[in-house]
């Protein structure tokens, strides 16, 4: 069976133009990636970077945005290679948005 | 393995999609509730820097050194292609020697180069996911990624390059190349008439990123 990623060939709607100057945290994804799966780390190959996700549901590949897929799959893969630990990705997480909502309060 | 895709006159539509819609780039995202994956990202970078995986100077050089890569490299490379008849016939034997000589290092994937010629017109995709020269041009345009260009440029390339404002004669045939993790695509565009004598440097100026991907042609040298 075709999987939702291989759409070559299949029908879809024009070609919208569109492109935008990356956001630094799609840049760090992008960064993270490619020092994973350097020759020093050897931690994420590109095929299990697809893998990660090719794994994600349909509805979700559809919904996120290219840098969303790419941390879910590299997050994900570091899970499984135990490099951090999944309680300690939810409060490192946890941690992270409550530190942002402070630095979002408006100020006096 | 990478697949190459013949698409002949039978392919062709002749109806009209007008001028390409250009969108401005996305406004900067400060007002906007910070979402779960960001929160996601920040989360893992500075977890793999607690465990000593990454230190934030690599990330920084990284992104660095990635900002620096733009299509002006690959519009380099054209140029010397178009002005040096030895190093057109090295870059497309073998591409990722070729840009090395030009001090562009291609990384763990190859280089190969296609040559837009007056019988036959290239175009790039990668079906399968986002696969890019972007070691030569940089981090790839939203549209590369796009279902739309993903599905469509392998069964009606024509009607896509018409979406780019590019129309092809009925007798030129269109080859596209589905790229993939190990083997990317990059397109020598044919070089615009009235260019005799120019520096590489000004030719160079004709060479878009979207002549390099095969929707489009080089700017004409009316253009400058």
């Amino acid at each position: 069976m075709r999987a939702h990623h291989d759409m070559g060939g299949l029908p879809a709607g024009p070609v919208e133009a569109t492109e935008h100057d990356y956001l630094l945290w799609e840049k760090r994804v992008d960064a993270l990636m490619m020092l994973l799966s350097d020759r020093k780390r050897q931690l994420l190959r590109v095929d299990q970077l697809r893998r990660g996700i090719e794994q994600l549901g349909s509805d979700a590949y559809d919904r996120m945005t290219y840098y969303e897929r790419w941390i879910a799959s590299i997050t994900h893969n570091m899970l499984e290679r135990g490099v951090f630990t999944s309680d300690e990705l939810g409060r490192k997480m946890a941690e992270v948005e409550t530190r942002l909502a402070a630095e979002r309060e408006p100020r006096g | 393995m990478a697949h190459t895709h013949e698409h002949g006159r039978d392919h062709d539509h002749d109806h009209d999609h007008g001028a390409p819609h250009r969108h401005p780039p996305r406004a900067d995202h400060d007002d906007r509730p910070v979402s779960y994956y960001q929160v996601m990202t920040t989360a893992v970078f500075e977890l793999l820097i607690e465990k000593g995986v990454v230190t934030a100077a690599e990330v920084r050089s990284n992104i660095e050194a990635m900002d620096g890569r733009t299509p002006e490299q690959g519009a380099r490379v054209v140029a010397r292609a178009w002005s040096d008849p030895a190093f057109r016939g090295r870059l497309l034997a073998d591409g990722t020697a070729a840009c090395q000589e030009l001090g562009i290092e291609m990384g763990p994937t190859r280089l190969v180069v296609v040559e837009n010629t007056d019988q036959v017109h290239n175009l790039v995709v990668c079906t399968l996911c986002s696969c890019y020269p972007r070691m030569v041009l940089g981090r790839p345009p939203d549209w590369y990624k796009s279902r739309a260009y993903r599905s469509r440029a392998v069964r009606e390339p024509r009607a896509v390059l018409a979406e780019f404002g590019t129309r092809l004669g009925d007798g030129v045939t269109v080859r596209v190349h589905d790229s993939t993790a190990d083997m990317r695509y990059l397109v020598l565009p044919r070089r615009p008439a009235g260019t005799q004598g120019w520096s590489e440097e000004k030719l160079a100026r004709l060479v878009t990123r979207d002549s390099m991907i095969g929707v489009a042609e080089a700017s004409e040298a009316a253009a400058l």
